[in-house]
């Protein structure tokens, strides 16, 4: 690689990495937002218009509270707690295929995603996983039972569930034949029924997308899943100790958290990059192939963020709609449920590679 | 030992597979809330939009005048007796030659407080007033202040003004 593609490189990854946190910071505020609206209620309206200033209003309120560390926590874990769980969250987007390829006529085709390893999906998953650590460290060293309960609840959860998370992924790969974002996206791009751009996996995998859905719900700790947290039982579970930004990186690190799942759900289910139509919008839009190439790089892009916004509001939709599974419920939905499903579902998909493969479809 | 026959004997029947499922309950409800979404916030944005008073609302108090512009008031102290939260002090004073414009009565309030964060706003001192002198106005109310003893209302702010223009709370209260 020669320098500009390295620099460009950079700016690509600094650009998702502020991109990310952006999108979270607004997610506060969406968050609020939605949940007042779904309540017959505005939601803070106050600070700017529509209450837009509000996220930078409760930073800088995060940001000036007291530094608090409780006498018998352990110090060093309980400021690494909060810290491993937003660096997980925010590593997992490294891999994410935000594009297709800007093609610059004397540095050649640039990929608009942090970094392209063909192992993508298995990175996603191991990182994805390390972020229970962040929660578990900085629920055991804040030396306080409630703490620990929710800890030791987001690890179970986390266990049990990306099993199902894997398995329903396996099927996908099954038909993609690759770890790689990118080229499970790119597979997308077929025309489905002569409509460029949709061959969607969610046409094939509609129950594996099911799975996947719960399982990033319980991923990411989100109602209906929020055990960890669960404030009617656990005060305020994992976090229950934590005040100012410490706190402030947990709620982040869920918000990125979000993000990057929407984001490896649209990939994986929803197309990733591409929409429908796109091949005559391209042409329509310009003659030369490059231009046509790169205008739909462009808004593939744009069609990629609204998918990931439309996951975002769904998320946050479900939290303020369902109420919280009971723990039993939750593991056995989890072991006796999605797991089986998810097998079932493994062996369907084989079944209709091979049938498919025989028949010439 | 039955005392009601309105027990009801709870059945708990085992979920059926749709229920099981949880997804259609789940679609269900995010209908619901969905409908929520759209619909007319009923918040009023308090101190831009106030709610309307109903007739009967007992608000900030006044000391009336008569018609030709005396108080009524003759610090007989029945209000301050009437007051269950003893919201009311007064000091009375006799009218002198000459003040005949002033004071309705021989007698009259020198000085007349109501103590707006103990009083609970019950009306009953208007009820009590022989004079009919004070009255909680149906369209006002006590603005939110700093300071303590910014809440306890001397003539100077219950008394009602002469040419009724703008008193103190008369005006439009801001943040
Ligand atoms: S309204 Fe009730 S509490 Fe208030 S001053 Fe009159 S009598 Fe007292
Ligand atoms: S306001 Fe009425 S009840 Fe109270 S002292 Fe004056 S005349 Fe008497």
């Amino acid at each position: 690689m020669e320098i500009p593609v390295i620099a460009i490189q950079a700016l690509i990854i600094l650009a998702i990495f502020g991109i990310t946190l952006l999108i979270a910071t607004y997610c506060t505020w969406a968050e609020r937002r939605i949940a007042g609206f779904l309540q017959d209620r505005p939601g803070p309206n106050r600070v700017g218009p529509w209450g837009l200033g509000q996220p930078l209003a409760d930073a800088v309120k995060l940001f000036f509270k007291e530094e608090f560390i409780p006498a018998n926590a352990n110090k060093w874990l309980f400021i690494a707690g909060p810290s491993l769980a937003m660096l997980t969250a925010l590593m997992s987007s490294a891999v994410v295929p935000f594009g297709n390829t800007l093609v610059l006529e004397d540095i050649g085709p640039i990929r608009l995603q942090g970094i392209e390893v063909n192992i993508g999906m298995l990175y996603i998953f191991g990182v994805v996983s390390l972020g229970v650590y962040g929660i578990m460290i900085g629920g055991w060293a804040s030396n306080n039972k409630f703490s620990l309960l929710g800890a030791i609840r987001a690890a179970s959860q986390n266990i049990s569930y990306e099993i199902a998370l894997g398995l329903s992924l396996i099927a996908v790969l099954m038909m993609s034949g690759t770890l790689s974002l990118r080229e499970i996206a790119l597979q997308q791009a077929e025309p489905l029924f002569g409509i460029s751009g949709m061959n969607w996996n969610i046409f094939y995998q509609p129950l594996g997308f099911i799975i996947f859905l719960t399982c990033a719900f319980a991923e990411t700790n989100r109602t209906p899943f929020d055990l960890p947290e669960s404030e009617a039982e656990l005060v305020g579970g994992y976090h229950t100790e934590y005040g100012s930004m410490k706190l402030g990186l947990y709620l982040f690190a869920e918000y990125v958290n979000i993000i990057v799942v929407s984001a490896v759900m649209s990939t994986l289910y929803f197309g990733g990059f591409n929409f429908p139509f796109q091949n005559e919008i391209g042409a329509l839009l310009s003659n030369d192939p490059r231009i046509a190439h790169n205008i739909i790089t462009i808004l593939g892009t744009v069609v990629f963020f609204l998918k990931i916004f439309a996951f975002i509001f769904f998320f946050m939709w479900v939290r303020w709609t369902l109420p919280r599974f009971r723990y039993d419920q939750l593991l056995n939905l989890g072991w006796k449920g999605l797991i089986p499903l998810a097998i079932i579902n493994i062996v369907l998909t084989g079944g209709f590679i091979l049938l498919s493969e025989h028949f010439g479809w | 030992m039955q005392l009601t026959n309105r027990k009801k004997v709870l059945e708990q029947k085992p979920m059926t597979v749709a229920e099981k499922m949880y997804l259609p309950a789940i679609f269900n409800g995010l209908s619901i809330t969905m409908r929520h979404f759209f619909k007319k916030k009923p918040t009023i944005q308090y101190p831009e939009q106030t709610r309307e008073f109903g007739k009967e609302f007992r608000g900030l108090h006044v000391l009336r005048r008569d018609e030709q512009g005396r108080e009524r008031c003759t610090a007989c102290g029945l209000c301050a007796v009437a007051c269950p939260a003893e919201a009311i002090t007064m000091v009375a004073g006799e009218r002198k030659k000459g003040e005949e414009h002033l004071y309705r009565e021989e007698k009259y309030a020198v000085s007349y407080e109501i103590n707006m964060l103990r009083c609970i706003f019950c009306g009953l001192c208007e009820e009590a007033c022989p004079k009919e002198a004070v009255f909680l106005q149906n369209d006002k109310t006590v603005p939110p202040r700093f300071e303590r003893d910014e809440f306890i209302y001397g003539k100077d702010r219950l008394v009602e003004p002469l040419n009724q223009a703008n008193s103190k709370d008369n005006i439009k209260y801001r943040y």
